[in-house]
């Protein structure tokens, strides 16, 4: 599917070109991170020995709170001067448009990661890199999920009235699973734990929430958007 | 004809519960390790099987509005969410009720107990997203596709939970175990009168919103005049 591919990539190119130019989204859901951190020391001892057993939820929440402010207005970013109808008007799919969109907030937030994990790993005294690699996917896969629903909840609230009020309370029941593999992983690899055995079925269970969603956004986001 | 069907159902439910009630509170013994409270099981375990049921319903009905477009089925799906969201409701009301007499707590985090309370947070987030769209084909197609999405998602979570907790001490653990048949029995025969009430709700609700629509058809009609 060339053209489906190349579609996508020109919406994320289009996405991420538009937010490296103002990067309003980008410096907002940052510095939200670092709030966030900064709140979390605040509510438990943060030179304990258990921060890190606690270390993959601290770790996701930071980056599902701070995410939802790139993700929410994935879609709502296009409705200023209609430009959202200009994309459901242009010749490609739904589908490659929810596609390219993704891809963009990934990338995002991935970025918004790359600068949260090291500030947590000094805030918090944790050495979080023995096992880099690993980590690195399993950020990429929680996030790619976290990605899918944000980008169809955005897209599926685009015209509402209550939008920013509505789509926490949607979102976060929906990414649960999700949220939950990648905190259970997260906490193994930043313990210094190999990935094996039991925990395995969380990898498992990451990748099936991943096909699963990814495919049904991508059959269902044309109804969303078209009709 | 069906007015017929609400007073024949309810009629029907209300006597089956009669009796049901007579045996239980009458004839069954009080359980062994649990005493009188064992009872609620017989409403908390066919409730969470009737708003199973709903969401189930609400479910191939959204798919149903996604293929064919007509308001009715969105109808539908909207009834037997809002009764589901009840019965489930319903669930964890006697649930937490029975835990707190048998151990103490009102809330422990179980895995049933999670998966249940996250599936009402799904659809009632389903309810809140409907109040937000005025527009009737609009609010039929999100809510449509938010409820596959709910849907989908609560059999991931269960087994999610599932394995989370058993990788963590557990507060409290599950009786579990064998129940006596005749108790088995009683499970099933209380799921009965719960259904027919569920589906008479489910009419009850579904009649007011065919007068719903109408009152907007005809409120539209009398702006555009």
């Amino acid at each position: 599917m060339p053209g489906f591919l190349r579609d996508s990539l020109t919406i994320a190119a289009k996405d991420l070109r538009s937010e490296l130019r103002t990067k309003e989204a980008l410096n907002a859901s940052v510095s939200f991170s670092l709030v966030i951190l900064l709140l979390f020391s605040f509510a438990f001892d943060p030179s304990a020995e258990q921060t890190r057993e606690i270390s993959g939820g601290l770790l996701w929440l930071v980056f599902a709170f701070a995410g939802a402010l790139i993700l929410n207005r994935s879609f709502a970013r296009e409705l200023p001067n209609d430009c959202l109808d200009a994309l459901i008007a242009s010749p490609i799919s739904g589908a490659a448009l929810f596609a390219g969109k993704a891809a963009a907030n990934f990338l995002l937030l991935l970025a918004v990661e790359a600068v949260s994990l090291p500030v947590f790993g000094v805030f918090y005294n944790i050495r979080w890199w023995g096992q880099f690699w690993q980590l690195a996917g399993v950020l990429a896969l929680g996030t790619w999920a976290m990605t899918v629903i944000g980008t169809m909840f955005s897209a599926l609230t685009v015209n509402l009235r209550l939008r920013e009020l509505m789509l926490p309370t949607l979102v976060y029941p929906v990414m649960i699973p999700a949220l939950m593999s990648a905190i259970q992983l997260t906490t193994h690899l930043v313990g210094g734990e190999p990935l094996g055995g039991d925990v395995l079925v969380w990898l498992r269970l990451l990748v099936a929430f991943n096909v699963i969603f990814t495919a049904l956004a991508l059959s269902l986001v044309e109804t969303v958007l078209v009709g | 004809m069906r007015e017929r069907f609400i007073i024949l159902f309810t009629g029907f439910a209300a006597v089956l519960l009669v009796r049901n009630l007579y045996v239980m509170l009458v004839k069954l013994p009080d359980e062994a390790a649990q005493g009188a409270i064992f009872r609620i099981i017989f409403f908390h375990v066919p409730a969470a099987w009737t708003s199973f049921l709903c969401f189930f319903a609400a479910f191939v009905c959204s798919i149903l509005y996604l293929a064919k477009r007509n308001l009715r089925y969105d109808a539908v799906a909207l009834a037997t969410t809002e009764v589901g969201l009840a019965f489930a409701a319903g669930n964890l009301i006697t649930g937490m009720i029975w835990g707190r007499i048998i151990w103490g707590i009102w809330w422990t985090w179980d895995p049933r107990l999670t998966s249940m309370l996250i599936c009402w947070l799904l659809y009632a987030g389903y309810l809140m997203l409907r109040r937000a769209v005025e527009e009737p084909s609009q609010r039929a197609r999100i809510s449509a596709v938010l409820s596959i999405f709910a849907f989908v998602d609560v059999p991931i979570v269960f087994f999610s939970i599932k394995w989370w907790r058993t990788q963590h001490p557990q507060p409290v653990v599950w009786g579990g175990g064998t129940m006596d048949p005749s108790y088995w029995n009683m499970l099933f025969l209380n799921w009965v009168p719960l259904i027919l009430l569920a589906v008479v709700l489910i009419l009850i609700r579904l009649r007011q919103e065919e007068a719903q629509r109408e009152i907007d058809a005809v409120r539209r009609w009398a702006h555009a005049l």
